[in-house]
């Protein structure tokens, strides 16, 4: 789960990391009053769940609280990367000396979390790690253990930070720390972390990502959750618990198990189709589920065709094929359907398919085959 | 011959009375699995399915008294963490973790303890494992694999069945079956199936399975140029997933351009594996 940066940064607050004054608005005359009590110049930031606002002009300065009215009123009107704008923070500017970079994730390949610093901050640490891999300093954590100050030491001496402000950096490490760990969050990231003209550090930007498996240890986070910026087939899937995301092609898919359903992209796509979705109804689903993931599946207007793939294992074929043939009835769809049932009970499973006039497969490259044919038809 | 586990794995069930653990123990037990404890906090002293198997409160009363040599665990994603820790504390040196959603940062530090203590992990979030014939520690259905010189390694569940079930049409069977998960970061890793693989005597030929997210199939690609004699066919899912969205499994994500399932591939053949184009192309690699 992505959290706004508006969010991370009052998550940051709570573990004692400077930020600036700012606060967030929905509304253009929300905005001219922050900017009023605020007073002096002010930045206008657009809070969308994607990179590159600045490039996309998602984030301006205001002069005066009319001019940040002005600029509130355009940002809240525009789309970033096809994502609305419905909230703008309003920050203080900042005097900046030096803009640096400070995160935690995880390492998946070391399995240990890792903090990366960089003296280069302001521009996403992927474009340093591409273009200036040297510049980027990493120190991985003992996940029992914890950090050390000296490690967060080890980091300002790593990127030549002046003596004057380690002590202030350290306790910045070990709140980034605190909050990494206390959320669940699988990347903590302040960028840039700015050196201010006033000789203190401030963190001007933040990011926040949390782990979805961790959300139930965290009721208040999984409010934060924004359903606004999701495709809202993939909101009415999680209700189901079904993994669900949209693609662009138009032979939809459903199938048990995610490696199974990725694979069944592939092979559409390899048979010169293209998939729709990834959809994994999990194990043992019974019509309910079928029937909700058939509706997510066809509000998608694009979709000529949908391929049921269903290996049985524990999940018997005929249940399956009940929950086909009850969310076939109230569901009604009208385009051509591709049923391959192999494994547990798939004998019984495709006698009770046999009058619902779906096109078998017996294999996956058949189903995939008939599918493609069944979309272009 | 297999790896991991065989008709001398003596096998405890952490959360044997949940609905899931008391089926799959069914299952298992008529595989011909040697299922000799279970444990249920609060419910030490009982016994489950019409009297087969005795029920402990603690891992370390069950290890006492039945020399259970392997834990399987079918708790709930907030327990399984404690229930891990608890097996490997009791001196189990096996532990398949089934259970889907553990947060990744609680396996970070599972992950620690257990390499401090020289203890085995499969899993989390896996079907466990399968030697045709002898053992089935796990949920993969045992009707799907026959016996045979493959041995099949894989971080999917069905796809995997799927690959059994294609290689069983063949005449073809396996060794030992062994699902690592489709999280993050896990216990068992390729690269350690893969030497068990090597290093066992009746495995002939590998089938290694990946998927997009993390570099362990790059990593497996250099250890089969660098160590392995066996020929090794693999089929890696995910080649149309689009970047930043999570493919079901926690671990299956393209992050910053990384963990494609084309850069899988490139490695894999470069390291002079053959890659099947769909699942049901890899018997004919096989041959």
């Amino acid at each position: 789960m992505k959290l706004h940066e508006y969010q991370s940064k009052q998550i940051f607050s709570k573990y004692g990391i400077p930020i600036p004054k700012g606060r967030v608005a929905a509304s253009a005359s929300e905005a001219k009053q922050i900017a009023e009590e605020l007073g002096g110049m002010v930045v206008v930031k657009s809070q969308v769940l994607v990179g590159g606002r600045g490039k996309a002009g998602g984030i301006r300065l205001a002069k005066t609280s009319k001019e940040a009215e002005e600029v509130a009123t355009q940002i809240l009107g525009m789309e970033i990367k096809g994502l609305p704008v419905r909230k703008v923070l309003i920050d203080p500017t900042a005097n900046i000396d030096q803009e640096l970079y400070l995160g935690i994730t995880n390492d998946r390949g070391a399995r240990r979390p890792v903090f990366m610093a960089s003296a280069a901050g302001g521009v996403e640490i992927e474009e340093v790690a591409r273009l200036n891999p040297e510049k980027i300093i990493k120190v991985h954590i003992d996940p029992l253990l914890g950090l050390r100050d000296y490690q967060a030491r080890d980091i300002a001496i790593g990127i030549d930070l002046p003596k004057e402000y380690w002590k202030q950096f350290v306790d910045i490490c070990r709140g980034l720390w605190r909050a990494y760990t206390e959320c669940d969050a699988t990347l903590a990231e302040i960028n840039p972390l700015v050196i201010l003209k006033e000789k203190s550090l401030l963190a001007l930007d933040g990011k926040m990502l949390l782990d979805d498996n961790a959300l139930f240890r965290h009721p208040d986070l999984s409010e934060m959750r924004d359903v606004d910026e999701e495709a809202s087939a993939e909101t009415e899937a999680r209700k189901y618990g079904l993994s669900f995301i949209k693609l662009d092609g138009n032979i939809g898919c459903m199938v048990n198990g995610a490696g199974l359903a990725m694979t069944t992209m592939d092979i559409v796509k390899l048979f010169g189709g293209e998939p729709a979705n990834f959809l994994d109804i999990g194990g043992g689903a019974g019509a309910d589920k079928v029937a909700a993931a058939m509706r997510i599946i066809l509000t998608d207007k694009n979709v000529k065709a949908i391929l049921f793939n269903i290996f049985g294992g524990i999940t018997r074929c005929d249940e399956v094929a009940k929950g086909i043939l009850a969310a076939l009835k109230e569901v009604k769809p009208s385009i051509p359907m591709v049923v391959r049932l192999v494994g547990t009970n798939a004998e019984e499973g495709k006698k009770l398919l046999a009058d619902a006039q779906m096109i078998t497969a017996e294999t996956l490259a058949d189903a995939a085959r008939k599918s493609v044919a069944a979309a272009k038809a | 011959m297999s790896i991991l586990v065989d008709k001398n794995t003596r096998l405890l069930v952490q959360g044997i009375t949940g609905n899931e653990g008391l089926f799959h123990t069914q299952q298992m037990l008529e595989y011909g699995t040697k299922v000799v404890a279970g444990t249920r906090p609060g419910k030490g002293g009982e016994w489950v399915l019409e009297g087969k198997v005795p029920v402990f409160d603690s891992c370390k009363a069950a290890v006492e008294a039945t020399g259970a040599n392997a834990s399987i665990i079918f708790v709930a994603a907030i327990f399984a963490p404690d229930a891990i820790f608890e097996a490997a504390d009791a001196g189990i040196p096996f532990i398949v973790c089934i259970t889907e959603g553990v947060p990744v940062q609680d396996m970070m530090r599972v992950r620690e303890y257990l390499d401090q203590k020289q203890v085995r992990l499969l899993g989390p979030n896996c079907p466990g494992l399968l030697t045709p014939g002898e053992a089935k520690v796990g949920i993969i259905p045992g009707n799907i694999a026959i016996a045979g010189n493959i041995g099949v390694v894989s971080r999917s569940g069905t796809l995997t069945y799927e690959v059994l079930y294609a290689l069983k049409l063949e005449g073809m069977g396996a060794t030992t079956c062994v699902g690592i998960g489709g999280d993050p970061i896990n216990g068992t890793n390729f690269i350690d199936c893969l030497s068990l693989f090597e290093d066992d005597p009746h495995t002939e030929k590998v089938v290694m399975i990946g998927e997009i997210g993390g570099t362990d199939e790059e990593k497996a690609a250099q250890f089969i140029a660098s160590k392995m004699t066996k020929p090794v066919v693999s089929f890696i899912a995910g080649l149309t997933a689009p970047p930043g969205k999570r493919m079901g499994h926690a671990g299956a994500i393209i992050e910053g351009g990384s963990g494609t399932a084309a850069e899988k591939i490139k490695a894999l053949e470069a390291a002079g594996v053959k890659v099947a184009k769909h699942p049901e192309e890899i018997p004919s690699l096989l041959k």
